[in-house]
């Protein structure tokens, strides 16, 4: 059985809306972003991974052609 | 036994073996949180005191718990990095501090909100919630404390054993509300005991604390992986790995 009968009720959580919207609000701003911030870390750093690979890559044929 | 510790201990086992955990973990956590939420925000009954703000619960007690819990692992951590050297646990451990703090901060303001219709007052200096406030200063601490030294190693130690002393404050959490007379309510849940909830209230609440941890597990594999690729980036093994993508 739901709680609730409507969907603007529901959205007011008999008259607590503006405590229960912020409490979970915060929460999922919080967790999302965690993911979020996780996520782009990974790709910055194997960005940067790779950014220096191809540039030793780059070195090393620079140095042969040049003893060559 | 211990080639098992050795192997998971090393950063590139811990990295392959993280690798294969990570997804089992995010979709526990998932599920778990979005049964749990649209359990407790849609189904469970309103409190017969409180109404619906009573569901402010279902994300205060489970950071609450988590902000606590990952304190524990903390200092679990950096007792495992001190003592065997084991260089996974300090990254481990710096990753699990940031996300701690927001889990204290998340208990500490969904508090203060739900504070607001039932006691009248978002704050109160009570021991329940300045020993979490204490908690709150903690994190903070052991994140500026590792960033202050100019040699990782250092930072790495001193957080440490900031850590492993702040653990003390995990027992007057626990207990702040048996030992001073304090507005916060006792415990939700009790190992021992029958909950004083019905099942239609606590049990998306139990889903929601189970969801809690395994996000923070899924997330903390998922950082110290990252860390891993950062302090590791010298290494063959990295290198080939980011040769071969």
């Amino acid at each position: 059985m739901m709680a609730f009968d409507s969907v603007s009720s529901f959205l007011a959580m008999g008259g607590y809306a503006p405590y229960v919207w912020a409490a979970w609000g915060v929460t999922l701003a919080l967790m999302v972003g965690a993911v979020l911030h996780a996520r782009a870390e990974r790709r910055w750093l194997l960005r940067d991974l790779h950014r220096r690979e191809r540039r030793q890559a780059n070195a090393a044929v620079g140095n042969n052609s040049n003893a060559s | 036994m211990w080639r098992i510790i050795h192997q998971f201990g090393s950063p590139k086992g811990f990295y392959d073996f993280s690798a294969r955990l990570q997804p089992w973990f995010w979709a526990a956590a998932v599920l778990l949180l979005l049964t749990g939420s649209l359990w407790g925000l849609l189904y469970a009954p309103a409190d017969y005191q409180q109404g619906d703000s009573f569901r402010i619960i279902y994300v205060h007690v489970p950071a609450a718990l988590l902000a606590q819990s990952a304190f524990v692992g903390l200092a679990v951590a950096a007792v495992i990095f001190l003592v065997w050297k084991i260089k996974v646990a300090d990254m481990a451990a710096s990753v699990m501090a940031p996300f701690g703090a927001a889990m204290t901060f998340v208990a500490l303001f969904s508090g203060a909100v739900w504070g607001v219709p039932t006691w009248g007052t978002w704050w109160v200096w009570d021991a329940r919630l300045t020993s979490m406030l204490i908690l709150l200063f903690l994190f903070f601490g052991i994140i500026a404390l590792r960033g202050a030294f100019t040699h990782r190693d250092s930072g790495s130690r001193a957080a440490s054993v900031l850590a492993i002393v702040g653990v003390i404050n995990i027992p007057i959490i626990k207990y702040s509300v048996e030992w001073w007379n304090t507005l916060h309510q006792p415990a939700t849940f009790s190992v021992t005991e029958r909950p004083s909830m019905p099942a239609e209230m606590w049990m998306p609440l139990l889903l929601m604390v189970l969801g809690f941890y395994c996000f923070f597990i899924a997330l903390t594999l998922m950082r110290t992986r990252n860390e891993i690729l950062r302090r590791e980036s010298n290494k063959r093994w990295v290198r080939e790995l980011v040769r071969g993508q």
